[in-house]
């Protein structure tokens, strides 16, 4: 058996029920491994260690009551782009390095209604902008793999936390691939829920008809399960959709028979890693295996043109959502300047890293007066396009299946003077979020860095929206024929 | 086709960040790079194609309208930058 920092979420669960174990000392295992790993990982940004332990003995106390449900008593780490009452979050930015909400996010709520305890606030490209963790204001993450690498981001925090044993799970947002893009360079489950399965409420803007909140875990079950501790209608967002959420946890079965998957050929492009390229067709072949029909022929033509309607879209959105950071109501507040416009200026100047200063340009740009018809506009027809042809391979194909990444993860440094090519480490994440679909990232096995280090890769299965149970019955199948998820690094 | 120096600078005025000039010039290059990126749209026949804003078939949520209670006035002070009595303390706006 794993040693009590690598169960999964429900393995440690059935250690609480059965009283083997109880959440406090679950919790402070969680912080003993932080203390001894963190220094070097920087996957926290804020410890919350007393209300961790306040919490943890108010689950011990559910579970001595038969009032436990499968999260109660599990520490998990939260994305610190998603609002903690009284906790201070930050997005990464300087902008909020000051800022304590006064309300918790919807999903954050519903995961203290089942009992969770919050280790802290994990690390992330600033304003989930981002695809390494670099852009954090307070510093890069490392990749518990090799720690020259980067974890993947924008939820680099939430997936090395778990990756490293620090977190039983940890909950993330994903915006163009923020969630499964890092569970595959960490070796770790990432999903994605359909867009207006999880309330946005009180989960700090970037992409508005984007952004999507979900977990980040070890295990497909677990994914599953915290998954359905945060999905419900929730009228505080307007996009949240009044539909009922499946159990998804009664789709998870040990065969594939009768599913129809498909592949589609334009994912396995041009410059994807021959490793990440043999990894996903050997999984699919397992697939097969387990009785699925494999149709390796589904073609999505638009996929080259996802990554341009992204870059469009999803900066004209956050330039307008990020025009509230103007040091009036909270957050850093440059107070020097002549006038109100230079101190909103020097606010914004001095609060923001590059990379969202790049974005806030871009989508001013793209929505500015003679432009809107050739960037904006043209980019959401082509988003139409993109998924009536996501809608038609939907029509034959419970499912399809596709790299995460075109490659595994690369190391700190060598992107972040290239924004263009940071961008391509997208290519394969964003369509999932251009048609709103659900998606998940599942571990499908290694290839080797040039240290010798073992860098995981991973299996993106996407389903069409709101058919959930499908990608979690597909995910499940792969995962307990293999025992990737099962393999950690040594730390 | 590059954007300019002063194309940037317009920009940037429109969001109201401002930019040392060293960020002028790396911005003015890394953005021209990615618009001309964007132009491969461009080839994507789009006639007759209705745009999508955003993907779950919903318009106009409504809702009663009923009262609630909403956060705490303290509580939401307490992370202004400037504060008089109850308000946002702020450089005056009309000269």
């Amino acid at each position: 058996m794993d040693p009590l920092h690598y169960l999964a979420a429900h393995e440690a669960a059935d250690l609480l029920a059965r009283r083997e174990v109880s959440s406090v000392e679950l919790t402070r295992a969680a912080f003993d491994r932080v203390r001894a790993l963190d220094d070097s990982l920087h996957a926290f940004l804020t410890l919350t260690e007393e209300e961790a332990l306040a919490q943890a003995e108010a689950a011990d106390e559910r579970i001595a009551r038969g009032d436990a449900g499968p999260l109660t008593g599990i520490p998990a780490a939260i994305k610190d782009v998603l609002c903690t009452k009284g906790v201070r979050t930050t997005c990464a930015s300087r902008i909020l390095e000051s800022f304590v909400p006064p309300y918790d996010a919807f999903a954050v709520q519903r995961l203290k209604e089942a009992g969770c305890v919050m280790l802290g606030k994990a690390n992330m490209d600033e304003f989930a902008m981002g695809s390494s963790g670099e852009n954090s204001a307070f510093g890069p993450t490392g990749n518990p793999w090799d720690k020259e690498r980067v974890p993947g981001g924008s939820s680099s925090g939430p997936a090395a936390a778990v990756s490293a044993g620090m977190a039983f799970y940890a909950l993330g947002s994903d915006t163009g691939g923020s969630i499964r893009q890092p569970a595959s360079h960490s070796g770790i489950v990432g999903f994605k829920p359909t867009y207006g399965r999880v309330s946005r409420y009180g989960l700090i803007a970037f992409g508005s008809s984007l952004d999507q909140i979900g977990p980040l875990t070890r295990s497909v079950r677990d994914a599953a399960l915290v998954f359905q501790a945060v999905a419900g209608h929730d009228e505080r967002d307007s996009t949240s959709a009044s539909l009922d959420v499946p159990t998804v946890t009664e789709a998870l079965a040990p065969d594939l028979k009768g599913m129809r998957i498909g592949v589609p050929k334009e994912y396995f492009m041009e410059g994807l890693d021959e490793h990440v390229r043999q990894a996903v067709r050997a999984a699919i072949d397992q697939m097969a295996g387990l009785g699925a029909e494999v149709d390796w022929e589904v073609s999505l033509p638009s996929t080259d043109h996802a990554l341009a309607v992204y870059y469009i879209i999803a900066p004209s959105e956050a330039s307008a959502n990020l025009a509230r950071y103007d040091g009036v109501k909270y957050g850093y507040s440059y107070s020097e300047g002549k006038s109100m416009w230079e101190n909103m200026e020097k606010t914004r100047e001095f609060g923001f890293g590059d990379e969202v200063k790049r974005r806030i340009m871009l989508g001013t740009y793209a929505l500015s007066a003679g432009y809107y018809d050739a960037y904006y506009l043209k980019a959401q027809k082509v988003r139409t396009v993109i998924r009536r042809e996501f809608d038609a391979a939907f029509q034959d194909h419970d499912v399809l299946v596709a790299p995460v990444s075109p490659t595994t993860a690369f190391k700190l440094g060598e992107k972040t003077d290239d924004p263009l090519q940071m961008y391509l480490s997208d290519v394969l994440t964003i369509p999932v979020n251009i048609a709103g679909l659900p998606g998940i990232s599942v571990p499908c096995g290694f290839s080797r860095g040039d240290n010798g280090s073992r860098l995981p890769i991973g299996l993106q299965i996407l389903a069409k929206p709101f058919d959930e149970p499908s990608l979690f019955r597909a995910a499940y199948a792969y995962e307990q024929a293999s025992d990737w998820h099962k393999q950690h690094p040594e730390l | 086709m590059p954007l300019t120096p002063e194309e940037v600078r317009h920009n940037a005025r429109l969001a109201r960040v401002g930019l040392s000039d060293d960020e002028v010039s790396r911005f003015q290059s890394q953005l021209s790079q990615i618009l001309d990126y964007f132009e491969r749209l461009q080839e994507v026949d789009t006639e007759n194609v209705p745009p999508t804003a955003h993907t779950l078939a919903m318009h106009n949520v409504m809702r009663d309208d009923e009262p609630h209670p909403s956060i705490d006035k303290e509580e939401v002070l307490a992370n202004a930058p400037q504060r008089e009595d109850d308000h946002f303390r702020v450089r005056a706006i009309l000269e």
